[in-house]
């Protein structure tokens, strides 16, 4: 059983607290969570590396760091990464057999930024192939479980640093989101799952899946702790060209205790009666939730949302198709030998990528095939303006919108063996994605799912204009600290309940 | 809009991705249903509507003309599938 006082349990502001006041030590605080990874973690499969050697060897340096009289907003905090972010002289794999031995020469900034805050990475995560899927099955090298139903997916494609909060093997995850991959998996494992505007947070070192739409955040275990990740890693980077130059408010310091004065947009198109009656049931006390801390709720439109889905599957497999192209055997990764050039790209690709990957490179290069390219990427890219113009509309009357973060609670291994069901997880996220806007999931209650006997956790979504993290933020704290929904339940691993 | 067919083997051809018979039988079926989702999109009316490739304000980046350093050329080349000195080696491109 986990004490509030045991180290893994804490949340990364307390460990940060208590590190740089010297009342424990990074190295302490990575024993115990390594530790405790190499206790759980075959269970859970939330790592596919574990960096044993080199957060021993980050942690003592933090120490090092704050003896000398820094203070350092993240010291000594668990950090897992999404294995599809570089970290120098480190495997990343991508989840995928092509880049499977792959040691990256450099560091994404959003990962070095972190590091200089103060964190510790404890390893690399598994994910959907390339982070294209909602559930980890999609990845070539290991099998991820939800923390609190081992039975059940815990979410994709930042699956492995979900599960890895979730079960208390890193205080913060990073994870990318293109559709809904931080949020979904967040919803699945009960954790924050946050991504901030399209260019807030650089991509450099991130291998691009969608380059338009891609975007890195965190997944923690609160508010507070997503704020102080976002915070250390949000600003511009030279290295990322759509990276953008702006000033970044601190959104630690804009957490707030109550709603009032903000007006709450719900969604009439996002009917939630066909997620079932227990689901429908646990949103509409969500959203009583909301008014009862002061909210003022409006029903707004997004008439064009339910376009979403189709938009995102032209636009995200064609820059997929376009950045996947250079993976060909030549300069890294896996090769498979043939007598001429074509022979030996065609083979390679054929062994090194996944099905779901090949049916996204296929769908992308038909969209922007000769004959094709009008009628399916330039119209999308069109739809795409409708969506961005319905948010616009939209927050005209509203301050924040509110909506579920996933189409149902975790399901089981294998229930989603038709592409398009598995690409329904992320209705409700994709037109977010597409607009560019920040949004995040926040526990908000607990169902079992028919045919579980395990509560699983629901996520509430919100989402703000561009820029405004600070007030997602803030207000998500409010919702947090109000509800508590998402200590009513420990996961199976870390209380011991049949785990 | 276009049809809900895909020519998979003309496809993976463009994309440099060899696939079996079972693969382009799967794929087509699959990639047919997909197609006939988003054609969906046909619905919405877009003769008046500008594209959007990214919705954040973008611009022309530009640095200065200076030398930065780069990756340091062994460990890039050491990630090399094959390599012969200071270059990536491949498979024959043109015939003899």
């Amino acid at each position: 059983m986990a004490l509030e006082n045991d180290p893994i349990e804490r949340s990364a502001a307390d460990i940060a607290r208590d590190v740089n006041a010297g009342t424990i030590s990074a190295s302490e605080v990575v024993e115990g969570t390594l530790a405790h990874v190499d206790a759980v973690d075959a269970r859970v499969g939330a790592y596919l590396t574990i960096l044993h050697d080199a957060a021993r060897e980050r942690a003592a340096n933090v120490d090092a760091r704050v003896r000398s009289g820094e203070r350092l907003p993240l010291a000594g905090v668990p950090l897992a990464v999404k294995d599809n972010m570089c970290l120098t002289a480190t495997r990343t794999t991508c989840g995928s057999r092509i880049l499977e031995h792959w040691i990256a020469p450099y560091t994404a900034t959003a990962v070095a930024r972190m590091l200089e805050a103060g964190c510790v990475p404890i390893g690399k995560t598994n994910l959907d192939e390339f982070a294209m899927g909602s559930s980890c099955e999609n990845s070539a090298l290991g099998i991820t479980r939800n923390p609190y139903d081992l039975s059940r997916v815990p979410g994709g494609s930042s699956g492995g640093s979900a599960a890895a909060v979730a079960a208390r093997e890193a205080a913060i995850g990073l994870g990318s989101d293109t559709g809904g991959s931080i949020r979904e998996p967040g919803a699945f494992c009960n954790l924050i799952g946050f991504k901030p505007t399209y260019g807030r947070i650089s991509r450099y070192g991130l291998i691009a899946f969608a380059s338009s739409l891609d975007q890195i955040g965190p997944l923690t275990r609160t508010v507070e702790d997503a704020a102080l990740a976002y915070d250390a890693m949000a600003g511009h980077d030279p290295m990322d060209a759509t990276s953008i130059d702006r000033p970044v408010e601190p959104a630690a310091a804009s957490l707030r205790r109550d709603l009032h004065g903000l007006r709450i947009g719900l969604v009439r198109e996002f009917d939630t009666e066909k997620l079932g009656p227990d689901v429908d049931k646990a949103y509409d006390r969500a959203y009583a939730e909301l008014k009862a801390l002061g909210a003022d709720l409006v029903e707004v439109s997004l008439p064009t949302a339910d376009y979403g889905l189709a938009t995102y599957y032209l636009i995200a497999p064609a820059e997929c198709s376009s950045n996947l192209s250079r993976f060909d055997g030549v300069r890294y990764g896996l090769r498979v030998d043939a007598d001429d050039v074509q022979a030996m790209y065609e083979r390679t690709r054929a062994a090194g990528f996944g099905s779901e990957v090949k049916r996204r490179i296929l769908i992308g290069t038909h969209a922007l095939s000769s004959g094709y390219y009008d009628a399916y990427y330039v119209r999308a890219q069109k739809a795409r303006t409708l969506i961005a113009r319905d948010f616009e509309t939209a927050f005209a009357s509203c301050d924040l919108i509110a909506c579920p973060a996933a189409s149902s609670p975790a399901f089981a291994f294998n229930a989603k063996s038709d592409p398009y069901s598995m690409y329904m997880m992320d209705y409700y996220t994709i037109p977010m994605s597409l607009a560019g806007l920040p949004a995040l999931s926040v526990p908000c209650g607990w169902v079992t799912p028919a045919g579980g006997v395990e509560p699983m956790p629901l996520g509430l979504q919100l989402c703000a204009p561009l820029f405004a993290e600070p007030l997602l933020l803030g207000a998500a704290h409010a919702y947090e600290r109000a509800t508590m929904h998402a200590v009513k339940h420990l996961p199976l691993v870390v209380s011991g309940a049949r785990a | 809009m276009s049809s809900d067919t895909i020519d998979v083997r003309y496809v993976a051809k463009l994309a440099r991705i060899a696939l079996t018979d079972e693969e382009v039988d799967k794929f087509g079926a699959q990639l047919g249903d997909l197609l006939a989702h988003v054609n969906a999109l046909a619905e919405l009316d877009t003769s008046l509507v500008p594209a959007t490739a990214q919705v954040v304000e973008s611009r022309n980046v530009e640095r200065d003309d200076v030398v930065i350093p780069g990756l340091d050329r062994e460990v890039v080349l050491s990630q090399a599938p094959q390599r012969q000195g200071a270059f990536f080696r491949v498979p024959r491109i043109i015939a003899e």
